[in-house]
């Protein structure tokens, strides 16, 4: 009994596989799969339709770009200084805050990208449309930044207390140690959760929806509306698509590439994780 | 100073200004939500319809479906949940491949967006199982969404009960099941709780799978199960996408709402992971 | 009674200059005394030997030599430590300069993560020494007897090396740096009998160039290697039940093992505790 308790993740995921690729290979079908990869127009209800997913993709990697130049940097530092110079008390403050930050729902952010930083990037004189890219992928960093922070702070945390001693014993500088002892020791650990806040930007959809825009557009300026994966599907899904058709599937092409993009880089990542564990016996 | 001492002070304060602006940000996106949306937190956001008219309009339905969504959600995710993790941890053979494929299938689900779940709730439970875009339908995709988080915590829970109690049980001459439900499944219960609770306040946050099952975004009679239905978040969203100024600012309040159910839920999660907390 | 047999090697020391000086030196964590009122000389080339049971203070007090202890946030350290005649612990002391003249090898072998060359070269590159880095390198694993045995692998990772090997790393690492005293605490307690023979010989190379500071349990060692010993005791009191670390006596090795002038140190190397 309890196995069938067991079996329902396991149903989850052949839901989801069914879910996406059956109607994906319909869409195949009908739609050549390099047109699809590799056409630079999406207007699917458009006569005549085009296909192209890319104007997609290039938004959700857009965004994801600046989403991770901002959390990256920022979750980093602020795990080095977490796990190498706060105290005891300070830590004791710090990391449950981060876990609760971590854990506001992402519509949240997305309200914050609309009214507050749209606003925010015209004051500071940056010409921004109403809906951008740029907001949405600067509130998306700050939402990451205390995932990397809280998983780069573990990995660092994992990293034995003698290695620390061997180079202080050493004459090194604090700052020493951290750079070249701590930070390269943990490093499997701290890509990983780069890899994971990428992956956590590529599936993320309310930010996306609601502050950077509907229309698909394929550029580098981030001042521009554009639309990622997410906010097409969801769009889509929302209204009244007929069951069936080649609207609707166009929801399960997008959603399929979307899955497996994610689904690569949370292997990549277990692995990782996986292999910092493994180094210190 | 030398230089060493200085760059070293130096390099403490880039690392502080990291910790800090990440931080700042937030509590600015919090003062923000708080300063639009204080304003509008009435006894009308909580008690009325929505309406065009954003003086009388409310959030009651939202608000009624996402306290339902969450009992349906606790009543769903935890005996799956836990009996999952119970036959993870106390019944399956670790080294038989069908049982390892299972813990890393649960991994990954972990890791999927949100909107996947949507999309699968959407072609199953919508339109496969001709559920229709009803509350239950919205109760049972978050269940599988936050489903993967419970088994996590609750096999953790049951992992940290040690085993020389279960050995005592069995000693006596207790059967498998008897030790599980009388001894260890107790004594895992409050990190179970917890768990439960976290998962249940990441649920009620979500809103791209309410979405795509097709929660409605104007609704102004009160859900039922087996009925059309929004949420808190959809309703949110919806607010934010009409046009007048006053329905932004109602926005953040019902965002001031939403994020206080979920503070008073990561509060009680916390109260009862210190409350009982054992040391064996 | 019987004295053991001991193999003594250090028979005849003659004393030297005085490298540093330990006046009433007490070290707290907290409110727990760690050790209290010790008293003594460590020479230039000698190796000096901390032997006692366990609980003492001895690795509380040789870590004091190097200021380690200065990274337990709960550590504090009375009376004086002179270094050459200076205040070691004197306001305008810099703890990381002390570091790069008073080396440290600890009980488990710690070699970094990194190749074997990049673990020798660690120090001198962090420190900014000037000098062919190579010749350091090679110079360091000569002296700590391990060039043979990795010279043909210097780029591969060094924890790849056996246990004794790792631990010559740790020395050949602590030696890059020319340290002028180099403390050692339990240095070979982890490692097999092959192995710590190999390092109780290098410490009689080393003491010609270097004074060496060692802790160690094991009293054959002390008799082994040092010059000098020093047996701690721990004292406890009767009223609170707390353990502290005391100095009981210091002098020669072969006085210390054959006619050692307190019964408690007669206790401990005739075995009767400890």
């Amino acid at each position: 009994m309890l196995f069938v308790c067991a079996l329902i993740s396991v149903a989850t995921t052949v839901g989801i596989v069914f879910a996406l690729f059956l109607p994906a290979f319909e869409f195949f079908g009908e739609v050549s799969i390099v047109d699809f990869l590799t056409g630079t127009e999406w207007a699917p209800l458009f006569e005549p339709a085009h296909f192209g997913v890319l104007p997609l993709i290039a938004g959700t990697l857009l965004v994801t770009l600046i989403a991770s130049l901002v959390a990256m940097p920022l979750g980093l530092g602020a795990a080095i200084y977490l796990s190498e110079y706060a105290s005891p008390r300070t830590r004791g403050i710090l990391k449950p805050a981060l876990e609760t930050l971590a854990g506001i729902p992402t519509i949240v952010f997305g309200y914050f990208a609309l009214t507050f930083m749209t606003a925010l990037l015209r004051d500071l004189g940056i010409e921004v449309d109403i809906f951008n890219t740029l907001s949405a992928g600067l509130v998306m960093g700050v939402m990451l930044m205390p995932i990397v922070a809280s998983l780069s702070d573990d990995a660092m945390g994992a990293v034995p207390r003698d290695l620390r001693d061997g180079a202080y014993a050493l004459g090194s500088t604090k700052v020493q140690v951290a750079t070249r002892i701590v930070v390269p020791a943990a490093v499997s650990g701290i890509v990983a959760s780069f890899v994971l806040a990428i992956s956590r930007a590529v599936g993320e959809t309310m930010i996306v929806l609601i502050a950077m825009g509907q229309q698909p557009n394929l550029t580098f300026d981030p001042r521009e509306a554009a639309e990622a994966m997410t906010a097409f599907i969801a769009a889509t899904g929302a209204g009244d698509v007929p069951t069936g058709s080649i609207e609707y599937k166009t929801i399960f092409a997008v959603g399929a590439t979307l899955f497996l993009m994610t689904l690569a880089m949370n292997i990549v990542a277990i692995r990782l994780v996986r292999k910092y564990r493994e180094v210190y016996e | 100073m030398s230089s060493r001492a200085l760059k070293g002070g130096a390099f403490k304060a880039l690392l502080l200004l990291s910790l800090t602006i990440g931080f700042l940000m937030l509590v600015v996106l919090l003062v923000d939500v708080f300063r639009d949306g204080l304003p509008y937190l009435d006894m009308a956001l909580l008690t009325n319809p929505p309406s065009s008219d954003p003086d009388i309009a409310g959030a009651r339905p939202a608000i009624l479906a996402t306290l339902y969504i969450g009992v349906l959600l606790l009543l769903f995710v935890v005996p799956i949940g836990v009996g999952t993790a119970v036959y993870l941890e106390e019944y399956a053979d670790r080294t038989k491949w069908y049982n390892r494929l299972l813990e890393i299938n649960i991994q990954n689900l972990a890791a999927v967006p949100s909107i996947v779940y949507g999309i699968l709730g959407l072609a199953f439970l919508v339109r496969g199982l001709g559920l229709g875009r009803v509350l239950l339908a919205g109760a049972m995709i978050l269940t599988l969404l936050v489903l993967p988080t419970v088994i996590i915590a609750a096999r953790e829970a049951i992992r940290s009960v040690p085993d020389s109690i279960r050995q005592g049980a069995y000693a006596l001459g207790a059967t498998q099941w008897q030790v599980v439900s009388r001894q260890v499944l107790p004594a895992a219960i409050p990190g179970i709780a917890t768990g439960s609770i976290l998962a249940l306040a990441r649920a009620i946050g979500e809103t791209a799978p309410l979405i795509m099952i097709g929660a409605v975004t104007y609704i102004s009679f009160d859900p039922t199960i087996l009925g059309p239905f929004t949420a808190l978040p959809i309703q949110i969203y919806s607010f934010l996408r009409l046009p007048q100024e006053e329905f932004k600012l109602l926005a953040a309040a019902s965002i001031i709402v939403l994020l206080a159910i979920l503070l008073t839920l990561n509060a009680f999660a916390i109260w009862l992971r210190n409350r009982y907390r054992r040391t064996w | 009674m019987t004295m053991p047999q001991l193999e003594i090697r250090a028979q005849e020391f003659v004393q030297g200059e005085r490298v540093f000086e330990l006046h009433d030196l007490a070290v707290s964590y907290g409110t727990n005394v760690a050790i209290r009122g010790v008293n003594l000389d460590v020479y230039k080339n000698a190796v000096t030997a901390f032997i006692g049971p366990s609980g003492c203070g001895k690795s509380t007090l040789i870590r004091c030599l190097d200021r380690m202890n200065d990274l337990v946030p709960s550590a504090r350290v009375e009376g004086e430590v002179l270094y050459h005649g200076k205040d070691l612990y004197a306001a305008d002391v810099d703890p990381v300069e002390v570091r790069r003249r008073i080396g440290m090898v600890f009980q488990k072998p710690n070699p970094f993560p990194k190749s074997i060359f990049d673990n020798i070269a660690f120090g001198p590159r962090v420190l900014g020494l000037k000098g062919d880095l190579n010749e350091r390198v090679e110079r360091a694993l000569h002296q700590a007897a391990l060039w043979d045995e990795v010279k043909d692998r210097l780029k591969e990772g060094a924890l790849g090396l056996s246990g004794g090997q790792q631990q010559r790393l740790c020395i050949a690492r602590c030696l890059a740096v020319e340290p002028d005293v180099i403390l050692m605490d339990e240095p070979a307690s982890a490692l097999d009998p092959i192995s710590t023979t190999r390092i109780e010989d290098l410490m009689h190379q080393l003491k010609r160039d270097y004074t060496i500071v060692i802790v160690t349990h094991n009293m054959q060692q002390a008799a082994r290697v040092a010059d000098m010993t020093a047996f701690f005791s721990v004292d406890v009191d009767e009223s609170t039940g707390k353990r502290t670390g005391v100095l009981v006596e210091y002098d020669r090795t072969a006085k210390i093992f054959t006619t050692p002038a307190d019964t408690r140190t007669e206790d401990y190397v005739t075995g009767r505790f400890g």
